[in-house]
């Protein structure tokens, strides 16, 4: 048994298929990227590096329209989000349990558990009758749905970054007769603050996403860019489309980076 | 002079405040939900038992043809109940094909899983990452991006034909083949995750353990591995699992019109099909179903506490 050199953890095939899994992840994403900026109007005839489909996209004001849309709903939705699952998130973790904490911990992640298409009719229903009662028909359905969805996804991180939280330092201030207000803006706020930044983002980054819910609650003349996305498809395909995908892309991969930069700090 | 309150009495004092500031605390969050997400539900239960009205919406009397209209067709001609043909294949469909999906995401995920849990750290939080950028892009811009692949014209055509494997161009789209396909390509991070997470705990001490009392790999990876990461295997399926039954934008994208799944059959109840009840029952059922995987789920996850052997 000399030459036991064989690596314990390793299993035949495993780091082939890891590999292949990886290349097949990214393959589609990169031609779509690539095609983006293809010069010709044919999907998969390459013609030539331009930024011809960034132009029109950019000079379509029906683009921009849902651009500066689906960006005001996000930054609505992420704020009101992540206001409220701070706020939720310090009233479930900073003091002893208490009675019915695990059915407010299970409510608030409710929205991961329900399929999207269930609660886009539902909203479709619900909105419908207020729309018909109120004759208000603008934007403030889609950020309060989307507000709503974003809860769990800021909730989660807030959450995590609390309960990481040495409960002392805000005795100490408690003890250095700080009232609960000072407490929490001058030592609680600032530790929390990466969290909530984190938990900001991935709602801003959900909220971005959305097709479903969005698709079902929009009053005409609302599209978001997804939801344009989404109406291309009756007719032609054209790269446009790709253009747009590949900025959308961009700026979720720009969040999601500082949102690990940020996260890594804390380590 | 009054006696200092006792301990037990102070002490129930600071739980009933902790309690109230608790719930003062997590009000908003709770009242945004059940205005804007879980209320309305019951809502759809409701017009699940009301009558279609002629140009969509409901009317309001009661009536069951919602339910019974999930499962029934009546005969335009003599008003008898029938099995809607229709209706089952489109429910065997999302079955078959969800199911499908986590089998595939599973025997591609666990090695994928397994690789990135086995690497040295650093490198680990690479792979981890290049997994979560794939899992926080939007669904529908990885919906077109496999479509680029899977398309006519596209890549995996061109390249099967420029090496003579076919002669003619694959017609992939447009199939439950496509639909499979993409599901597959956006869901499987979700299955490597909570796969990576419990691979991650995992003690390779074990596996030494096992090749020292003479297993086959094979062996160590039925009797040691899978065992152990079963609460991973299983919260993993039914991340794929759930989203895959209530599908809307992948198959309305690479299905086509015809090959719909529940999702996209709730949909058209309330367009075309105008039978809200019917797509509010449906709706409800979905629900239901998804509901008791998740039971399944929190039942397996919470045995799995248990030592072991």
């Amino acid at each position: 048994m000399a030459d036991r050199s064989f690596e314990v953890s390793r299993l035949p095939g495993f780091a082939f298929t890891a590999v292949t899994v990886f290349l097949a992840l990214y393959l589609p994403i990169f031609t779509l990227v690539f095609f983006s900026f293809n010069a010709g109007s044919v999907l998969s005839v390459w013609q030539g590096w331009s930024l011809r489909w960034y132009v029109e996209a950019w000079q379509n004001d029906v683009v921009k329209g849902a651009a500066m849309r689906s960006l005001l709903i996000a930054a609505s939705a992420s704020a009101i989000a992540t206001t409220l699952a701070t706020m939720a998130a310090i009233g479930t973790t900073r003091r002893r349990r208490f009675r019915g904490q695990t059915a407010i911990y299970a409510f608030i992640n409710q929205p991961l558990m329900v399929p999207e298409i269930v609660t886009a009719v539902a909203l479709l229903i619900f909105f419908g009758v207020i729309k018909s009662w109120t004759g208000y028909q603008g934007l403030g359905y889609l950020i309060l749905a989307h507000s709503a969805f974003c809860v769990p996804f800021a909730y989660l991180p807030i959450r995590a970054r609390l309960e990481g939280m040495d409960l002392s330092l805000e005795t100490a201030a408690a003890d250095l007769y700080a009232s609960p207000w000072q407490a929490f803006r001058h030592v609680t706020l600032p530790l929390l603050a990466p969290g909530i930044a984190a938990g900001a983002m991935l709602a801003f980054v959900i909220s971005l996403d959305d097709v479903v819910i969005t698709e079902f609650v929009k009053s005409a003349g609302q599209d978001t860019l997804p939801t344009y996305m989404l109406g291309q498809l009756r007719r032609t395909l054209t790269p446009e489309v790709n253009a747009i995908s590949t900025a959308l892309l961009v700026l979720t991969v720009l969040l999601l980076t500082a949102f690990f930069l940020v996260n890594r700090k804390k380590d | 002079m009054s006696p200092p309150p006792r301990l037990s009495e102070a002490e129930d004092r600071q739980r009933r405040a902790a309690t109230r500031n608790g719930w003062l605390l997590s009000a908003p969050a709770l009242v945004l939900l059940f205005i804007a997400a879980s209320g309305p539900l019951l809502i759809v239960l409701v017009y699940s038992f009301l009558t279609p009205g002629k140009y969509g919406d409901v009317s309001w009397e009661f009536s069951t043809s919602g339910w019974v209209g999930i499962l029934f067709s009546r005969d335009i001609f003599d008003d008898t109940l029938k099995l809607a043909d229709a209706h089952l294949t489109i429910f065997w469909r999302s079955v078959k094909l969800s199911l499908l999906t986590t089998a595939i995401t599973f025997a591609l995920g666990f090695p994928t899983a397994w690789f990135i849990a086995t690497r040295p750290p650093k490198a680990r939080a690479l792979w981890l990452f290049l997994i979560t950028i794939p899992f926080w892009t939007n669904l529908l811009i990885r919906t077109f991006a496999i479509t680029e692949i899977i398309r006519n014209e596209g890549i995996l055509n061109k390249v099967l034909l420029a090496i003579g494997v076919i002669a003619a161009p694959l017609r992939i789209m447009n199939t439950d083949t496509a639909v499979l396909i993409g599901m597959a390509y956006v869901y499987l991070p979700l299955m490597v995750l909570p796969l990576f997470a419990a691979i991650d705990r995992f003690d390779m001490r074990l596996l030494e353990a096992g090749y020292d009392l003479y297993a086959s790999r094979m062996q160590v990876l039925r009797h040691v591995i899978l065992p152990i990461v079963r609460p991973g295997i299983v919260a993993g399926s039914i991340l794929v699992f759930v989203p895959s039954l209530g599908a809307y934008v992948t198959p309305r994208v690479l299905g086509g019109g015809k090959n719909m799944m529940i999702g996209n059959f709730i949909e058209l109840q309330f367009g075309q099909g105008r039978n809200w009840p019917l797509g509010a029952a449906l709706s409800i059922a979905l629900l239901i179903v998804v509901m008791l995987a998740m039971l399944i789920y929190v039942r397996a996850a919470t045995k799995e506490d248990t030592p072991h052997g």
